[in-house]
């Protein structure tokens, strides 16, 4: 169409590694209108970032590029350098992931809102260019906006830097505004605030909106248009009611199948414990010592039990204590006073020995497989490290288990011998979760297992614990930001937040009936893969 | 802030203390006589070797020899060397000469160190890069000996360009040879820093969006590149100055410039514990003061530590 604002035309990049070519983006073509919000889904490595950084002539220079971008008519890729700084910033914005990484440091925040505004409107005074400075923080809603030009983004949260780059990047009324992965580093509360604000900026901006990201929540919140991408090519263009009630492609159809709902597990009678509790956590009390004396509160007088053979959500946002609760059982945080009991064993009383025979009953899987995996080691060697370190398992019976279990986990048995590097994630995940239950392990802890992961990985990872689960019988801790994973695989939910635990219970009382301000707002910050409810729930926060 | 600085000042005197210490110790640890050597061929008789003794109270303990030492030093009394000399005095002499090669060392590291690695910075992987990479280890991988000799060699003796040796020419004619070739021994660690810290910011989150925002080339490399890329050189260059200020013992002794460096080794050998103490208290002075100007300098330069 003529009047599109930016058209890509069988754009492609390719990156030369070490002279390897490698393609990122292969004959794309799609469109932004005036006005609208476009979302560009597609999971990692779908190219769906490459193609906005294209648009604005940002990529690394061991890109090359074919095709056309054009806007607004123009050629972009043919831009000289000079054309290509005044359509940056004053036509097309962009905002990036991390928020606080993407303002400079040094500089306070208004002097990097300052320098935006007059790079490209120098007619303005330095008051006149400060005037405006707080009119935008105002726009998105900084308090205190005057004041809060002095500081530097070290001082702001996360969701006030990005409020800050939001500002930024509508300074000069641009005609689109490019958002890439704007939430995606942010706690769901936050995301709402930010997306609200995002939202709000489509009325003062004249232009269009273009969001990248890998959440079909986020796109059912706020999208117009979507266009779904997968290893570097468009899959599919729709409308977002079309996209959600009649997705054409089958990637698009699995894509939102990935997308955890909740509610696939059966419902287990999860009455009062019978016998000892796997994990019971009573009192407990963590504090760090901060700077100057200060201590923080990060674990505040939290009481907690796991029935055997069931899994149990722990569920907050950054900051709000879960994964310390997950430590100190491990023994990684310091407590400060309070219980934990194991199997009925208090670790804090113990004596050494009986706390490193109970802790080797315990397995654990980290959020970052390829962090938590040695390198240097075959994936065989570290999922039988265990056995050898704890049980004496040598030679051939080794060899053995570690078949068994890298059976166990869906990962060919001649894998024994690679390394960590030549796995995908989810592959590497599965190993983490081999080794965690190489011990057979009375208790689980699992500390957000599947959030370095993309959605339709993440969905088979949760499959197999699940099933894991249900043959093993071990305890689960299962440590989440995120409330549809937890609806997934729990039995019973906990909530956190400031270092509290402010809910517990089944699954279904806790998710479908919560009783705790706390849940109430968390459970309607995170987005659901429905354009309609996501709608509603718009609809009402604007009216309250 | 203020806690911080409290716990510096108990920092500073410790270490104070303690390395003064340690030096006067280990200088009058040293085998070998002095009082004995100073008469020379002749030697000395009990008597006048005992009155020698008594006045400089080297009979007493040790520790009540470093608490009068430390008596005189709070006076800014640096005492006298075993032949009457004033401490002070022949160390006033040698200073400015120190201080003109540091200071012009420290300058050619600053120019052209920095100059070479932000140009290799901003021209990452191209054959200038690899071209200072290059150069630097070279430069860095001949001793600094055989690199005064040959300066010597080529400069001054064959095309006689340069003095060879000695202050007689003053500055700057008389230190550029030595400089230039003490400045070249510390220039491969500041270009390669400045290299590695340009590359580093140029690469990260936030010159990225500062190009999406339009900005010219010169802004975000002038400003934004520089001004973060400069706090781990600026860093290093004070410590360096400190160093450098440390006096040379090498290229002074090679170039013949009577500096604090050439004093120091000759004392050191002649046994002379009154001036080795004095220039080590010195030494330790600087350093210290160096650490305080870098972190007022890091603390100025980066918010993040400020407000910490």
């Amino acid at each position: 169409m003529k009047d599109d604002i930016l058209r890509f035309e069988d754009l492609t990049v390719d990156f030369t590694v070490g002279g390897t070519t490698h393609r990122a983006v292969d004959n794309v073509s799609f469109a932004v209108r005036p006005g609208e919000v476009l979302a560009v889904v597609g999971e990692s490595g779908s190219g769906k970032s490459v193609t906005s950084l294209a648009a604005l002539g940002l990529l690394p220079s061991n890109a090359t590029v074919g095709g056309r971008i054009s806007f607004g008519g123009e050629d972009v890729l043919s831009m000289s350098r000079a054309e290509l700084t005044t359509l940056r910033g004053r036509r097309i914005a962009m905002i990036f992931q991390d928020p606080v990484g993407a303002l400079d440091p040094v500089f306070t925040i208004g002097s990097q809102l300052i320098e935006m505004i007059r790079a490209h409107q120098p007619a303005l005074s330095r008051g006149q260019a400060r005037e405006r400075a707080i009119e935008l923080l105002r726009m998105v809603e900084i308090p205190e906006p005057e004041s809060r030009l002095k500081y530097y983004p070290h001082q702001l949260s996360g969701g006030q830097c990005q409020r800050v780059m939001i500002a930024v990047a509508v300074a000069c009324d641009p005609e689109l505004l490019i958002a890439d992965e704007p939430t995606t580093a942010l706690d769901v509360t936050v995301q709402q605030e930010v997306l609200d604000v995002l939202l709000a900026m489509r009325s003062e901006i004249s232009g269009a909106i273009m969001i990248i990201t890998h959440d079909m929540g986020v796109v059912a919140d706020v999208a117009d248009r979507v266009v779904v991408m997968r290893k570097g090519s468009v899959v599919e263009t729709a409308d977002v009611h079309e996209l959600f009630d009649r997705p054409t492609q089958p990637y698009t159809q699995a894509l939102l199948d990935a997308v955890p709902r909740g509610g696939l597990r059966d419902d287990k009678p999860s009455g009062p414990t019978e016998g000892t509790p796997a994990l019971s956590v009573e009192d407990l009390v963590v504090e760090y010592r901060g700077r100057r004396g200060k201590t923080v509160l990060a674990v505040d007088h939290v009481n907690l039990a796991l029935n055997p053979g069931e899994i149990t959500g722990l569920v907050g946002e950054s900051g709000s204590g879960k994964s310390t609760i997950g430590k100190s059982v491990l023994g990684l945080a310091p407590i400060t006073s309070g219980e934990v009991r194991v199997d009925g064993r208090a670790l804090t009383t113990a004596s050494s020995s009986v706390v490193r025979r109970t802790r080797s009953r315990i397995g654990v899987v980290f959020q970052n497989p390829a962090g938590s995996l040695n390198p240097r080691a075959t994936i065989g060697q570290s999922i039988g490290e265990p056995l050898a370190v704890h049980r004496g398992v040598r030679g051939g019976e080794l060899r053995g288990r570690v078949e068994e279990l890298l059976d166990s986990v869906e990962l060919p048995r001649g894998w024994a011998g690679r390394y960590p590097h030549e796995l995908s994630g989810g592959q590497r995940q599965r190993v983490s979760i081999a080794r965690a239950i190489s011990l057979d392990p009375g208790l689980l802890i699992a500390d957000e297992p599947t959030s370095a992961l993309d959605v339709s990985v993440q969905a088979t990872v949760l499959e197999l614990l699940r099933s894991l689960q249900d043959r093993l019988h071990f305890a689960c801790l299962f440590i989440s930001h995120d409330l549809a994973v937890v609806d997934q695989v729990c039995d019973r939910v906990a909530v956190m937040s400031h270092g509290k635990l402010v809910e517990q219970g089944t699954r279904e009382a806790v998710l479908r009936a919560p009783q705790d301000p706390y849940t109430i707002r968390l459970l309607a910050a995170a987005p659901v893969p429905d354009p309609r409810e996501q709608a509603h729930r718009r609809s009402l926060r604007l009216v309250g | 802030m203020l806690r911080f600085t409290i716990r510096r000042v108990i920092e500073l005197v410790l270490v104070f203390f303690g390395v003064t210490f340690a030096i006067y110790a280990a200088v009058f640890a040293l085998p070998g006589d002095p009082i004995s050597s100073l008469g020379g061929d002749q030697p000395l008789s009990p008597a006048v070797v005992e009155r020698i003794r008594e006045l400089y109270h080297l009979n007493d303990p040790l520790w009540s020899q470093y608490l009068r030492y430390l008596g005189h030093l709070l006076t800014g009394d640096l005492g006298v060397d075993f032949r009457g000399r004033s401490v002070a005095e022949r160390l006033a002499t040698r200073w400015p000469v120190t201080i003109r090669l540091a200071l012009t060392a420290w300058v050619i590291q600053v120019v052209i160190g920095v100059g070479l690695g932000l140009i290799a910075g901003l021209r990452k992987n191209t054959w200038i890069d690899r071209g200072v990479l290059i150069l630097t280890i070279l430069i860095t991988s001949v001793p600094i000996f055989v690199m005064a000799v040959t300066a010597q060699l080529v400069f001054g003796v064959k095309l006689s360009l340069l003095p060879i040796a000695g202050v007689t020419d003053g500055w700057p004619l008389s230190y550029l040879l030595p400089a230039t070739v003490l400045a070249l021994y510390g220039l491969a660690a500041v270009a390669r820093l400045t290299r590695g810290s340009v590359v580093d910011t140029m690469s990260s989150d936030f010159v990225r969006a500062l190009w999406a925002k339009g900005l010219t080339r010169r802004r975000v490399v002038g400003i934004h590149v520089l001004r973060n890329s400069s706090i781990p050189v600026l860093t290093y260059l004070a410590i360096d100055l400190g160093a450098l200020l440390g006096g040379a013992v090498v290229t002074e002794g090679i170039f013949n410039l009577p500096g604090v460096g050439q004093l120091l080794f000759q004392s050191i050998r002649v046994h002379e514990g009154p001036t080795v103490v004095g220039i080590a208290t010195a030494l330790i002075l600087i350093f210290l003061l160096t650490s305080v100007v870098v972190d007022l300098l890091n603390s100025l330069l980066d918010p993040r530590i400020r407000h910490d």
